[in-house]
């Protein structure tokens, strides 16, 4: 028995000791909005480089710039761009700059689970702004229901979801219900939610809104589509009520491209134009702009050069707009001053 | 009999039969979680989930093998963090010390005991993550390893404690000396309760999910070495299970029944053990 | 039992250097002092990494109900308000099941079958807490929205704790969780604890004409009072840490509301949600400060249950005269 446990023991000390060799591990943390498209990512690029591994943890953008500012891990990822204070802290703590680098573009969608609805809901700015500051409590309130004629809204009480944690998917939203809504005050990844249930992550939030009946909630648009989650068009600042789709995400980056500050931070949600979807965003890897360590800085950069040329052919696959050939472009120029 | 004390007697019956029936539910809580896992994980309970790893998100298939690896190396150094100090801990608790120090001690590794879990978790985060700021499976095995400690040095104690004098005179008296005495004497009489304790305590934390959130983190592939996050099965289950994927939710169940699985195996061996008897062996 | 001195008498210090037993001595010396150290480290990084928010709030913290990190506003009302109400409801479950099964186990059944019984509940103590989550997630919430709260509901809606809408998730949930997680505990022990009553006490009352449940309820039980109370207290000490099961069938809602079904929050759960993203360093200290505040609930209450149990199972264990 002594014999076989030792064994065991040597076999696992052997194992791990052997295996640590030359596997570079590239450690991230951050959003859960572009978690399937990163995931996928990393994966693809593994097979193309096998001997480093890109270990991404999805735990929410508040979660991704407290730990790349913590040093825990190697970099971040957000659908907020970090605050002038928060790189500021950033600075200070680590001793150097943090990099905005956007990877694709994404959209917030209104998804519910409203029994006896099957098709597409449209919401104006001001229902949104109701339901979320529980002001409209039941599906059949006029504010929704003008705008949904013909459809049979019950009149059940609306179950309003809500991230729990610091989150980028919430900085969209409520950043563009501060544009569109008067009333709505607060602004940032955690706020002081009026009413509604708290669920982790984009995931936690598509899972509660499944398995909960008459509840609304706001997602990526992937983690709606992946699950059969039905989701509604909203009404843009043009006044159409749009879905987002990859033609509706790109229409509302057309104009941000354009203007793209040097260090990537814009928000494009109510954005001008017929077409456009109001509710996207961009979403970025924050990046330390010093690395101590050359292997992780190659390989980050690598990864960096890879995801803006061929990695950009897997994301409308997975419902993401593509990052325009300008913003593609200036990418490539601040991929190079990394250090 | 009068009409009063057949109601009595009824009376007594009844709530006899009542507690009968809050036995047979709190068993059947039991049995309850078993049948749930066996349903609806036992057909995914397959080859690809011991060896293959998570895919990206939102594409079925895959498997749990690093959370499974991830797991084993935890528990193996956590032991070796928690053992050792529970075991010599107990040792000097029962064999050497006065009853001051035995008490405060004492008093220590119960206050530690008391600690939720998640406050170790933030306790190991900023002792072990922040300072080497790193996310790593020594991390997460410090904060399993502690969580070991109070469970093991009791039970080492009580168990040394229970060992009858006679037997330390009797070797004192041969001239051995007090620590010839202990390893060749008191402890093989005890093995039996100190071995099934540390089986409790591993069990115990086998299926701890919160010390582990804010240490060893995550890992979707392999991890190498100690100093790397690490995938495991309680935060994997946590994980999968409040996603809104089919396929998570299914591999949730797989791996809720592989994890409780062993888990009561443990128990069941540790039992088993202490059952046959706290004899000296013969060998 | 005291640890085993020689009987022979004290060895003089050489001899016992010689012998290797000093030195055996120091090292098992730093094994237990090192408990000591750990135990003190834990404590003292809970009060120090708290401090910001205890120079800010003071004792407003827990009596606040905000928190809201945008607006560097924290308190810790409706967390310890959750952490309470679940327990409380895990309790008021837990307690009749768990002490009618210790007295079944300890007074009616044969004892093979009492220690069967017995076994397979310290099988279900050692079930992890994520596995419950599992469980609660997929199979009580949805039980809770279709079975549970209309059959609440509908009769005794107009009461305050069952007012609706239920979601699913809520106090209630988490509290039926918990109970399944805590009566291992009130059984284990309580049964113990019964156990140990001398039977001159029952068996004088069944003399005197009692019914078996009359002597049980009415002599033993009360003899084992207090060891039973220890019981609840042990039972509650572990429901109040609970973070797993409970963060994923609370609703994660920091709201201080009476209505059982309504979603809250617990110290626990939140640390767990909202501890790696905590940005600036008055929230994470706050967060550290809940964590001191739960560490100080289940400090006390373990203190208060195990004085109890040691009082009666000690009276329980003498010649039985009291």
């Amino acid at each position: 028995m002594k014999r076989v446990a030792s064994l065991v023991v040597a076999v696992l000390v052997l194992g791990t000791l052997l295996y640590a060799q030359n596997h570079l591990v590239v450690t991230g943390a951050g959003a859960t909005f572009p978690y399937p498209i990163y995931s996928k990512w990393f994966d693809v690029f593994h097979t193309k480089s096998p001997d480093v591994e890109f270990n991404y943890q999805s735990i929410g953008s508040g979660g991704g710039i407290k730990q790349v500012t913590e040093g825990t891990v190697d970099f971040g990822a957000s659908d907020m761009p970090m605050t002038d204070e928060l790189m500021k802290a950033f600075q200070d703590k680590r001793g150097t700059g943090i990099l905005h680098f956007p990877t694709v573009l994404g959209a917030d969608v209104p998804s519910y689970n409203v029994p006896g609805v099957t098709g597409t809901l449209n919401f104006t700015p001001e229902a949104l702004a109701g339901i979320y500051l529980g002001k409209i409590t039941k599906w059949n309130d006029p504010a929704i229901a003008s705008a949904n004629k013909g459809v049979n809204l019950p009149a059940n009480d609306i179950v309003v979801l809500h991230r729990s944690e610091g989150s980028g998917t919430t900085f969209i939203w409520t950043d563009y219900l501060s544009k569109v809504s008067s009333e709505w005050k607060s602004k940032g990844a955690s706020i002081n939610w009026p009413v509604g249930l708290g669920a982790k992550g984009n995931e936690g939030v598509t899972g509660l809104l499944k398995t909960t009946p008459n509840s609304i909630g706001y997602v990526e648009l992937i983690y709606a589509a992946q699950n059969n989650v039905a989701y509604g068009a909203v009404k843009n600042a043009a006044g159409t009520f749009v879905k987002a789709d990859l033609a509706s995400v790109s229409a509302a980056a057309a104009g941000a491209a354009k203007d793209m500050p040097a260090d990537f931070r814009v928000s494009i949600t109510n954005a001008p134009g017929a077409k456009a979807y109001p509710i996207s965003s961009f979403t970025w890897l924050l990046i330390p702009q010093r690395f101590q360590d050359a292997g992780k800085r190659e390989a980050v950069k690598k990864f960096l050069y890879w995801m803006i040329a061929d990695g950009q052919k897997d994301v409308e696959a997975l419902s993401y707009a593509k990052l325009p050939k300008e913003v593609a472009d200036k990418e490539k120029k601040a991929v190079d001053s990394i250090q | 009999m009068s009409a009063r004390l057949r109601w009595r007697k009824f009376v007594s019956n009844f709530m006899l039969g009542l507690t009968g029936v809050c036995a047979l539910v709190s068993v059947g809580v039991l049995f309850l979680i078993l049948g749930y896992l066996l349903y609806n994980g036992g057909t995914s309970v397959n080859w690809d989930f011991f060896t293959k790893l998570p895919k990206p998100v939102g594409e079925t298939g895959g498997g749990m093998a690093n959370a499974i690896m991830g797991s084993a190396k935890l528990l193996l150094a956590a032991s070796l963090i928690g053992v050792p100090i529970g075991f010599f801990g107990g040792i000097y608790l029962s064999e050497f010390s006065g009853s001051f120090t035995a008490s405060i001690v004492r008093y220590a590794a119960d206050l530690l005991n008391g600690v939720p879990s998640i406050v170790i978790g933030i306790f190991a985060y900023s002792v072990v993550v922040l300072p080497f700021k790193h996310f790593s499976t020594l991390a997460g095995a410090f904060a399993l390893g502690i969580m070991m400690i109070p469970i093991t040095l009791r039970s080492t104690e009580e168990f040394l404690k229970a060992v009858p004098r006679n037997l330390r005179e009797g070797s004192m008296a041969l001239g051995a000396s007090k620590w010839k005495t202990i390893t060749s004497v008191v402890v093989p009489a005890a093995y039996r309760g100190i071995l099934t304790s540390i089986l409790l305590a591993l069990a115990r934390v086998a299926g701890e999910t919160a010390p582990l959130l804010f240490t060893a983190f995550g890992n979707r592939y392999w991890s190498n070495g100690w100093t790397q996050p690490t995938s495991s099965l309680p935060v994997m289950i946590f994980n999968y299970a409040v996603s809104p994927y089919e396929d998570w939710h299914r591999q949730a169940w797989a791996a809720g029944l592989v994890l409780l699985g062993l888990i009561l195996i443990i128990n069941i061996v540790a039992r088993t053990i202490l059952s046959r008897g706290i004899a000296v062996p013969r060998s | 039992m005291k640890g085993a001195e020689p009987s022979l008498g004290s060895r003089s210090f050489l001899s016992r250097l010689a012998s290797g037993d000093e030195f055996a001595r120091l090292v098992t010396l730093i094994f237990a002092a090192s408990v000591v150290l750990i135990t003190v480290m834990v404590v003292w990084q809970l009060w120090t990494n708290s401090a910001l928010p205890r120079h800010k709030f003071g004792l407003r913290f827990l009596i606040s109900d905000v928190w809201d990190p945008l607006a560097d506003q924290f308190g810790a009302l409706p967390f310890m308000y959750g952490t309470l109400v679940t327990s409380g409801v895990a309790l008021f479950i837990a307690v009749p099941l768990g002490i009618g099964a210790a007295i079944f186990l300890a007074e009616l059944a044969p004892p093979r079958i009492s220690d069967t019984l017995q076994f397979f509940i310290d099988l279900l103590a050692a079930v992890p807490s994520v596995i419950y989550g599992l469980l609660g997630f997929l199979v009580v919430v949805p039980l809770m929205r279709t079975v549970i709260f209309p059959a609440l509901n509908k009769p005794l809606g107009f009461l305050p704790i069952f007012k609706g809408p239920s979601y699913g998730v809520g106090f209630l949930t988490a509290g039926i969780v918990l109970a399944m997680m805590v009566i291992p505990y009130i059984i284990s022990v309580s049964r113990e604890v019964l156990l140990s009553v001398p039977r001159d006490q029952r068996e004088a009352a069944l003399a005197l004409g009692s019914t078996r449940w009359e002597s049980t309820w009415k002599v033993v039980v009360p003899f084992a009072r207090t060891g039973i109370m220890g019981s609840i207290f042990l039972a509650l000490a572990r429901a109040l840490g609970e973070t797993m099961a409970v963060t994923m069938v609370i609703g994660n809602t920091p709201k201080v509301v009476a209505s059982l079904f309504a979603p809250g929050y617990s110290i626990a759960a939140v640390i767990a949600n909202e501890f790696t993203e905590a940005t600036g360093d008055l929230y994470v200290q706050s967060l550290f400060e809940l964590g001191l505040v739960l560490f100080l609930m289940t400090f006390i209450l373990n203190g208060l249950a195990r004085l109890l149990i040691i009082v009666t199972t000690q009276r329980g264990s003498g010649v039985g005269n009291g």
